[in-house]
């Protein structure tokens, strides 16, 4: 999967009442949360962001609350991806369960700049900047973590967990 | 099984889980470690003992991803709501894993403030009821969910308890291994109940002297927070030692693991000791088990606070690592004072907030808001005659919810407002209007800072030392 938009660049620790404040955690839909996401710190950020675009950002991004709806805010307000120098736990688990792509890579987010335009290889984690044509090299999921983006998130290992189970005579309740 | 094992390995014969199927080992990845590894189990931390055990593994080391068993499993209606429309989407999964180990909350939006609200709780009470689980706290029978699983005898050392909340880190207050999650996260544990993660490293943290007047757990871990800061701990467990923590009573635990995930740890966690043992038989919590760090374990850090010297602290926006002395914030005026929460809504919290406004007035143009966090401790607080100085002081005394912490409802703040607030966060917007400010502090100062109108540090008051009740 190649991602390809515009660098939308913010600094150090975005919480997530930022990226989805907690008055819209009662919104589950998608369409509705985009519209708030980065609302209280970037008021112009859903007016200006087109469906592909990726989120440059310092250190521990998306910190603060479990809230899923922050990735799926992102999602929603058409954010292909997020880049950067590190994440928050919960945050992370949350974009490998939801789908929404995120790549750590220091080097990168220092040689990107604001609007730049910027393409990301999700298989290799290479990031090229196409405004310089510099790239960069995000550091790589541990290979469970691959697997299981590969077999299309956690719910799908989970079945598979499942039957695995119900195979080895492990049995759950409802895996009989 | 009280007081087995200490010290030495892990003993995944005796993990928790009882009930559930004992589980196949399993360690998807080992970290790289170096040199190859013995036949001696290495020495490791309480967190690595827990989850070793709770894998069915002799040994993990920081790094290493690995499934464990889980003992309990908790959402409330924001995160369960999420999770139970993604638990209906995995093929095969049309009953829970244990309906006995699933402890589900209203607390957030509750009483409910709105239609919106209203619907995911009656999706949480609706999927409680279909599923058979036993512990559903219906509003009127229970509260915020930190202060209720605790109270309750629900939680205990040595267990492993992932939450739909990111205050889930709280339970490590009794020696759990206890951390937050998302809501599919959550899904995938009601259907299994195991969980994927990655072995965190430790920093250990160790609070040495003796504690000031008005001191308490909650400037502790602020001051803490302010020296290493809100990614300090990204990732890694938090072991919190020394011999302040050994006088501090489960309240303080609480508080302080509470606010872990607020320096970006995965959890925190308190040795088991006799407060710990005494605090179980007190809730009626047994068959639990005691792991102990050993003494030659492996820490990322080891960070040491000296506490003499600590003032009751103050976290400024827009970061719980912001802190600053309370005595040097007096210019700053405050419209509303919150008392309560997942951070500071225990009896101990209640009664260190009527110490300060016994016999006293809040000031005009402040609201002071105390929120009991469950209803046990509504009751205690009347009980203790508690809620008549709330009352008499002139503060609103509400309903357990975590309402104004989440900027949801009972003291949301308009543009500009300051509030001061025992709660755990003060991002930008987090109580309400996105230019209000909240001011992070504990019961004391709060308590302090309603009577005067400003941050005031207790001592400033000219309080008798440690004025009973």
């Amino acid at each position: 999967m190649i991602l390809r938009g515009r660098a939308h660049k913010y600094g150090k620790n975005v919480d997530t009442d930022v990226i989805i404040p907690g008055r819209y955690c009662n919104l589950i839909d998608p369409a509705e949360l985009g519209k708030h996401a980065l609302e209280d710190l970037d008021p112009g950020f859903v007016k200006k962001v087109r469906p592909g675009d990726l989120i440059v950002a310092e250190t521990n991004f998306g910190c603060g609350s479990s809230r899923e709806v922050a990735a799926v805010a992102l999602k929603g307000a058409g954010v292909a991806g997020v880049v950067a120098k590190s994440f928050a736990r919960i945050f992370y688990r949350n974009c490998i369960n939801t789908g929404l792509p995120i790549f750590e890579c220091p080097e990168g987010v220092d040689g990107i700049n604001d609007g730049d335009t910027i393409t990301v290889d999700a298989a290799n984690g290479v990031i090229r900047n196409e405004t310089t044509g510099r790239e960069f090299r995000a550091t790589q999921f541990p290979r469970f973590m691959q697997d299981l983006i590969a077999q299309g998130g956690l719910l799908r290992y989970v079945e598979q967990r499942l039957a695995a189970k119900a195979a080895t005579g492990d049995r759950t309740p409802d895996a009989v | 099984m009280i007081g087995k094992p200490r010290g030495g390995a892990a003993d995944p014969g005796k993990a928790g889980c009882a009930g559930t199927p004992k589980q196949a080992p399993v360690r998807f990845a080992a970290a790289s470690g170096k040199g190859g590894r013995t036949n001696v189990a290495r020495p490791m931390t309480i967190t690595e003992k827990i989850l070793a055990a709770h894998a069915g593994l002799p040994e993990v080391r920081p790094g290493d991803i690995i499934s464990i068993c889980l003992d309990l499993v908790m959402a409330n209606e924001l995160s369960a709501a999420v999770a139970i429309s993604e638990f209906r989407k995995i093929r095969g999964a049309h009953r829970v894993w244990d309906p006995s180990r699933i402890a589900l909350v209203p607390s957030h939006f509750t009483p409910n403030k709105d239609i919106a609200t209203a619907t995911l709780s009656k999706m949480m009470r609706d999927f409680a009821a279909e599923q058979g689980i036993q512990h559903y706290f219906e509003v009127g029978r229970g509260g915020i969910e930190h202060v209720v699983l605790p109270e309750n005898g629900m939680v205990g050392p040595g267990e492993t308890i992932i939450g739909g909340d990111s205050h889930t880190t709280t339970y490590g207050g009794v020696g759990a291994f206890a951390t937050g999650v998302g809501s599919t996260d959550i899904a995938a544990a009601f259907a299994l109940g195991e969980m994927w993660l990655r072995v965190p490293p430790s920093i250990k943290i160790v609070y040495q002297g003796r504690l000031r007047p008005f001191v308490s757990a909650k400037d502790l871990i602020l001051r803490t927070i302010g020296e290493i800061g809100v990614d300090g701990a990204i990732y890694c467990a938090l072991e919190f030692t020394g011999p302040v923590v050994r006088e501090l009573p489960m309240s303080g635990r609480f508080t302080m693991a509470n606010m872990s995930i607020e320096a970006g740890a995965k959890n925190g966690i308190f040795p088991v000791d006799a407060v710990t043992e005494a605090y179980c038989a007190a809730v009626g919590k047994r068959d639990y088990t005691v792991y102990h760090s050993d003494p030659d374990a492996e820490y990322q850090k080891t960070v040491v606070m000296e506490c003499s010297q600590v003032e009751p602290q103050v976290a400024v926006p827009w970061l719980p690592e912001n802190t600053k002395n309370a005595s040097e914030l007096n210019d700053v005026q405050i419209h509303q004072a919150v008392i309560g929460t997942c951070t500071n809504g225990r009896i101990e919290d209640m009664r260190q907030a009527a110490e300060i406004l016994k016999g006293r007035k809040v000031a005009p143009g402040v609201r002071a808001i105390v929120i009991p966090g469950s209803q046990k401790v509504y009751s205690q607080c009347l009980k203790e005659g508690l809620t008549e100085i709330f009352i008499d002081a002139g503060c609103v005394v509400s309903t357990p919810t975590c309402g104004p912490c989440v900027g949801g409802h009972m003291g949301v703040l308009a543009a500009g407002e300051r509030c001061i607030s025992t709660t755990n966060r003060n991002f930008r917007g987090r109580m309400g209007h996105v230019t209000s400010e909240v001011y992070l502090a504990g019961p004391y100062v709060a308590a302090a800072s309603a009577v005067t109108g400003y941050i005031t540090s207790p001592e400033q008051l000219a309080l008798p030392v440690g004025a009973a009740v």
